[in-house]
């Protein structure tokens, strides 16, 4: 009796095929894109899509084309921290149209597709007690829609918001017909740097080129005498490198970027001459070099 | 997952499935290219979700792939997609009642089962609306 390899085919489904012809879809959607970065940080909490927002918009300062890609299906925030949650997403003949935000940054995400703002995502499903079952299958291939659907044109920078959870790299990795380095997220302290390590050991273990470690918070500018002080108390530098990685900057905490993200404005483009906009502006330029010196496209 | 008539040691063939988009349940019918006997698979719901949640058709695809499809039509509540076209004739009404006026399009597009807005459901709409 034959047996599964034995028969060519799936008996005219072609589950293979579809699955192909998808693949050279997005490969041919990201062959106008030259760096697509993916910002990660596998623990909530620690200000990665605050960074993602402002990295962006950093670089667009730079003249740069960019678009954003939420990544984050279930906590979808892209939209109103970039300002374009009234927009709406366009059909065009070869796809979806994203929305433009500042300095013409195209951004695709979750919540520009719900109804209102505190809708959440509820799937149709048939079988509604076990979602654990599909929800991580739905969740991939909607992730694969937006990258494979959105007419994003050319890009010098496509920046990958992921959401929380050291798997959520390896998982979107596999989609990607391409990743050109990954950014970490993380905050001076124990706790965060546990898990934040786990993703950046996921990423090595792909041989994913690792930019470098943004540290956020990693200070506060006492209003009494006007000195930075450190806002953990694990705060610490073990000669330049966090997680084992080269830190590509420390972000201190200022008030203002949370203040930002709520009215939809980068706090890069408002308050740029402040140490946290330089910060950011000088994470951007180092994320420039290193990719010029990778031979990476700009 | 494949399907072997054992008596023939030949692969069945794909014939058809009832309703393979919608539906509670999938069900296909396989048939052997040499005996024609035919089985059925019935696949349960918890089947049927993982594989639609894997954007992939069973029995092959019977329509083009549009935009963000698995996406749209897998959400309890979407917001309607708008072609650019429509998009730019809307932008022709005045702004006061512009939301108004898409509110409108969008509740009939919506009864009428539409996935997005074309210029043709703006001027059935309209028509239904007497504008």
């Amino acid at each position: 009796m034959k047996t599964y390899r034995d028969i060519s085919g799936d008996g005219g489904s072609d589950i293979a095929g579809q699955a192909a012809r998808r693949a050279a879809r997005m490969r041919e959607r990201m062959a106008s894109i030259a760096n697509s970065l993916v910002v990660m940080s596998g623990k909530g909490g620690v200000g990665k899509s605050a960074v993602t927002v402002n990295l962006a918009a950093a670089f667009a300062l730079q003249g740069r084309k960019v678009g954003v890609l939420d990544a984050d299906i279930n906590g979808p925030c892209m939209a109103r921290m970039l300002g374009v949650e009234r927009q709406t997403l366009m059909l065009g003949e070869d796809g979806v149209i994203p929305t433009e935000g500042p300095l013409g940054m195209k951004v695709v995400s979750m919540d520009l597709l719900l109804t209102h703002e505190t809708a959440p995502v509820e799937w149709n499903a048939p079988a509604p007690p076990q979602p654990h079952l599909w929800r991580g299958a739905l969740e991939a291939a909607a992730v694969q829609e937006f990258f494979t659907d959105t007419v994003w044109g050319k890009l010098d920078y496509l920046l990958v918001d992921l959401p929380p959870g050291p798997e959520r790299f390896p998982g979107l990795h596999s989609l990607l017909p391409r990743c050109d380095g990954a950014i970490a997220v993380t905050i001076p302290s124990g706790v965060a740097q546990l898990t934040v390590g786990r993703s950046v050991a996921a990423a090595r273990s792909l041989k994913v080129k690792l930019l470098g470690v943004v540290e956020n918070m990693s200070s506060y500018l006492c209003p009494c005498c006007g000195t930075h002080q450190p806002l953990f108390r694990d705060a610490g530098d073990a000669g330049g490198q966090v997680l084992g990685a080269s830190i590509l900057g420390r972000i201190p905490f200022d008030p203002r970027i949370a203040r930002c993200c709520d009215q939809g404005v980068p706090f890069v483009l408002a308050h740029r001459q402040t140490p946290a906009g330089r910060a950011f502006l000088d994470i951007a330029a180092q994320v420039s070099r290193l990719r010029v010196a990778q031979g990476g496209g700009q | 997952m494949k399907f072997l008539c054992v008596t023939c040691d030949e692969a069945m063939k794909f014939v058809e499935s009832a309703d393979p988009a919608r539906g509670d349940t999938f069900s296909a019918v396989f048939r052997c290219p040499r005996c024609t006997h035919r089985i059925a698979l019935l696949a349960n719901p918890w089947e049927t979700q993982l594989v639609r949640s894997l954007g992939v058709a069973l029995g092959g695809r019977t329509a083009p792939h549009e935009p963000l499809e698995l996406v749209r039509e897998r959400l309890v509540e979407s917001r309607l997609l708008w072609t650019e076209d429509a998009e730019r004739r809307l932008e022709r009404v005045p702004e006061f009642v512009r939301s108004m006026v898409r509110d409108g399009i969008e509740r009939h597009a919506r009864k009428r089962g539409c996935r997005e807005v074309t210029c043709e459901v703006m001027d059935e709409a309209r028509s239904k609306m007497g504008m």
